[in-house]
């Protein structure tokens, strides 16, 4: 009898340890991403109410109605492939992409060296990598504002040093946003790098030498090609949250490049139209995100983060 | 020859070393000295004064939110943990169940998804069932909720490396002890990934007192978060309260991560004391 009762109390144990997170995964994000769905393709709603009855009750019976004009008018608003949302989605492209890029450039060298330096300042070294993530983003992206003005420090320093004879324009341009990106980005490119670049047998390296590499023929051909992993997950974990980036684009970029985070951001609340900004979210999903999703399963979905 | 490249290596190597810390640092040093500066001006350093502290504290929205942001993060990193364990339990211990694959891929989907999509959607949830049942407003409850989907993804990830790691054979130990499973938890598991819990707690936590899209799209009206009211102020021009403020922040963190490491190195050289003093 009690080992019945036993048996059953793990039972239960064991269905609510996955149930709890299980449920609220489903409440909390599946159920939203369905309602997004839902919303993309209604109409928008009467007088001030942002969108459609989700299902249309008049006339006594239950109907669904789907409305696929908003996808159409992302991508053909003003003519067939020529809307802002287009431009906000290449626009979103490229920032990440030279996002990425920059932080590659800037952070493959650094993880590199950070793993080579001397196992006992290691952690210290490594951890003032990670101190700045604990202070907020907000505040350091704000601090940008302040070098990188017209009248700013970094301006001043160059003008007193004689470097330049009149103030370059950074902030609200290409150099801001790619500056406050690359700053923002750049840790999430270094830890995989350096998790990745310090387990690294040294061996490999020396039998490269002693079979006739040079120190930069060694590099290329052992070091980066067994980092490949490294190199994907890092560039996984920059590009992705850049594409939809919100603060620093509004914080640090320019009015003439909007990005798509932007653009679902006026929908919501300047147009207060909603299944818009639905349509252009799911679009950003399956063009964007999927793919890559998809990409980063296939070559590394054992590595973790 | 080798020598000299080796020179260079190292040379180059602590020169970019250098460069990158000075990047990762220029923000930080840029905001606490210029919340000592005496005028508004944030090009020239004009001299010392304390007045943006002075103003911080008069600002009653900068105030608010930070009580506000305090206890949303306090609730988010609770919930978090406690959902994050349940998920890693799962993760590593379960390994056979239905809707498993759908499970794997729900757990960490939150970290790819843009902050503006997650923070869309969960708004489109809670109008729809605000229009449904009258509940909840979009306030306190949204936000934390909108948080803890986040904090909970980060927290699952840090506790199932440290859970995946752990050595099942003292479990079994207590087991054979004549621990019941309940016992065992508590006592053994518990204390084990206790690290763990305490480091995706603070990673949560701070999560949410740094979110600022989640929660514009969830806050209602009157409910600010303490980065909603930067986020307003950034946006207008300079402020060096602002300033003021990061810099109070910057020293708590610095002080509790030197708390932390200090802990850290005496719980370190207590254990090798103890190894030393088994050995012997």
């Amino acid at each position: 009898m009690s080992r019945l009762f036993k048996h059953l109390q793990n039972k239960l144990g064991r269905r609510f340890v996955i149930g709890v997170p299980y449920v609220w995964l489903l409440v909390f994000f599946v159920l939203p991403f369905l309602i997004l769905l839902r919303i993309s393709v209604t109409d928008m709603g009467s007088g001030i109410d942002p969108f459609a009855p989700l299902l249309d009750t008049s006339g006594g019976s239950w109907r669904l109605v789907l409305k696929l004009q908003n996808y159409l008018s992302v991508f053909t608003d003003a003519g067939p492939g020529n809307t802002i949302y287009v431009d906000a989605y290449k626009t979103s492209l490229k920032y990440a992409l030279l996002t990425t890029l920059f932080c590659l450039v800037v952070g493959y060298p650094f993880a590199y060296f950070l793993a080579r330096a001397k196992a006992s300042i290691r952690p210290a070294l490594l951890m003032l990598v990670m101190l700045p993530f604990w202070t907020s983003f907000l505040l350091r992206v704000y601090a940008w504002k302040g070098i990188l003005a017209d009248q700013g420090v970094l301006n001043n320093l160059l003008l007193w040093l004689g470097i330049i004879n009149q103030p370059l324009v950074m902030l609200y341009t290409d150099v801001s946003m790619l500056v406050g990106m690359t700053y923002v980005y750049l840790p999430f490119m270094i830890l995989p790098l350096y998790a990745n670049l310090v387990k690294m047998d040294v061996r490999l390296l020396e039998a490269a030498h002693d079979l006739g590499a040079s120190a930069w023929k060694a590099f290329w051909l052992v070091t980066v090609p067994l980092s490949k992993s490294g190199i994907v997950a890092g560039c996984m974990l920059v590009f992705i949250p850049a594409v939809g980036e919100f603060v620093i684009p509004s914080l640090l970029g320019g009015a003439e490049n909007i990005m798509i985070g932007r653009v679902v951001w006026d929908e919501m609340f300047s147009s207060n139209n909603w299944p818009r900004a639905a349509s252009v979210s799911v679009v950003m999903i399956v063009v964007i995100l999927l793919p890559l999703a998809w990409y980063y399963r296939r070559t590394s979905g054992h590595l973790d983060r | 020859m080798k020598a000299i490249s080796r020179f260079i290596e190292k040379n180059a190597s602590h020169a970019w070393l250098g460069a990158v810390y000075l990047f990762l640092y220029i923000p930080l040093f840029f905001l606490i000295v210029f919340s000592f500066n005496s005028t508004r001006q944030d090009g020239v350093f004009t001299g010392f004064s304390l007045r943006w502290y002075a103003a911080l504290l008069d600002d009653s929205r900068l105030v608010e939110g930070f009580f506000l942001s305090l206890k949303v993060a306090l609730l988010t990193g609770t919930l978090s943990v406690i959902l994050g364990s349940f998920a890693a339990f799962v993760l590593v211990r379960y390994t056979r169940f239905s809707g498993r694959t759908l499970f794997y891929g729900l757990v960490k989907a939150p970290l790819v998804m843009p902050e503006v999509i997650i923070g869309m959607s969960l708004l489109l949830l809670m109008v729809a069932v605000q229009r449904a049942i009258g509940w909840p407003d979009r306030g306190f409850i949204t936000i934390v909720l909108g948080h803890t989907l986040l904090g909970m993804a980060y927290a699952t990830i840090v506790i199932e490396s440290r859970l995946s790691e752990m050595d099942r054979s003292i479990e079994e130990a207590a087991m054979d002890l004549g621990c019941r499973p309940m016992q065992v938890f508590f006592l053994v598991t518990l204390p084990n990934i206790a690290p763990a819990l305490v480091s995706s707690w603070l990673l949560s936590f701070t999560l949410s007192f740094d979110d600022v899209v989640i929660s514009e799209f969830l806050s209602g009206p009157g409910v600010t978060t303490l980065p909603q009211v930067i986020f307003s102020y950034a946006r207008r021009g300079v402020n060096p309260s602002i300033y003021a403020a990061a810099t109070l922040l910057i020293a708590a963190v610095s002080l509790g991560i030197i708390a932390y490491s200090v802990a850290m190195l005496r719980h370190q050289k207590r254990i090798d004391r103890d190894i030393r003093q088994a050995a012997l």
